[in-house]
């Protein structure tokens, strides 16, 4: 498993308060994960600040999935 | 009851009648404020009048970019934002057929869309903390209407909705947001009304007289405050009783 793949999964762990075992590559924040909309917010505000890097809204809207947040960061953070 | 010691307060307006005395009673409870207005030497003076814990910020509010940077100096300069008071407000009152488009884009423009920038703005800090509270300041005129204020009824009541959606919106993370509709206040833009129109107004207030900005102010405290933090999308009336509602 990759750093940012790791670093990926805590912040969702923690923020959202689940079992890190049910955060999979395929796991959809708000399907399987529980999210509502404004976590999923929260959550791209949180990954901002691990990776230091800007996700606009418009990649932001793309991020449904905990695999999708690794492959976007794994292309654009510092 | 109502301390506000070690929170920070950003205050737009405070050069206004109701401004200067919201940020007085923050100021007075404790709170670390940053006043905001288009006269820099109004908000000097009204800084030297408060002493330690203020900062100064100029901004006018009908530029976009400029409302986006205040939300960030402020967060510099205060650390973080745990009480945003949306106070400025201008008027620029017309009969409906004799309103400009400029008058309509300018009021709305100061009374709502800044409201909303500076707000988006404050929220991530908001959000990241689970905290804080939202003041915005309405008005009767958006609640009963009032002749010649199509476009400050319009931005007043465009407040009250906003409020109550994003109240809805982050009260799950701690964040509060009410609005204060204030009567007549005696103020600089009530001074513009004329005796007999004053007369008039006061006849129908049931406290028979015009308010204070203090009486403002108080309303504000109130909701900064942790003992208000379970009441939210809530708008408060002062008005001394000219309707209830």
């Amino acid at each position: 498993m990759s750093d940012i793949s790791e670093r990926v999964k805590k912040i969702v762990v923690e923020h959202l308060g689940v079992e890190a075992d049910k955060v999979s590559d395929n796991a959809s924040f708000i399907d399987d994960l529980g999210a509502d909309s404004l976590d999923t917010v929260e959550l791209v505000m949180a990954f901002e600040e691990e990776f230091g890097c800007e996700i606009p809204d418009d990649a932001a809207e793309t991020i449904l999935t905990v695999g999708d947040a690794i492959k976007f960061l794994e292309k654009n953070s510092a | 009851m109502f301390d506000l010691s070690g929170k920070s307060a950003l205050v737009t307006g405070a050069t206004g009648g109701i401004g200067g005395a919201i940020a007085k009673a923050l100021h007075h409870q404790g709170a670390t404020v940053a006043i905001s207005g288009t006269n820099a030497a109004k908000l000097e003076k009204l800084a030297g009048e408060l002493g330690d814990r203020v900062f100064v910020l100029p901004c006018d509010l009908r530029d976009r970019p400029a409302v986006a940077a205040l939300a960030e100096d402020a967060e510099k300069a205060l650390g973080q934002i745990d009480i945003l008071v949306n106070n400025a407000g201008i008027t620029k009152d017309n009969l409906f057929m004799r309103m400009k488009d400029e008058e309509w884009d300018d009021v709305l423009s100061v009374n709502l869309t800044s409201v909303f920038t500076l707000t988006r703005g404050v929220l991530r800090g908001m959000m990241r903390r689970r905290g804080g509270r939202i003041v915005n300041i309405a008005s009767i005129s958006g609640v009963l209407g009032n002749p010649g204020q199509g476009n400050y009824a319009a931005s007043k009541a465009g407040l009250v909705g906003m409020t109550k959606s994003l109240a809805r919106e982050v009260a799950a993370r701690g964040i509060t947001a009410n609005c204060i509709a204030p009567g007549f206040i005696a103020t600089p833009m009530t001074d513009a009304l004329t005796e007999k129109q004053t007369e008039a107004i006061a006849a129908a207030i049931p406290a028979q007289c015009f308010g204070k900005p203090e009486d403002v102010a108080a309303a504000v405290v109130f909701f900064a405050s942790d003992e208000a933090s379970y009441i939210t999308g809530e708008t408060m009336h002062v008005n001394g009783g000219m309707i209830m509602v």
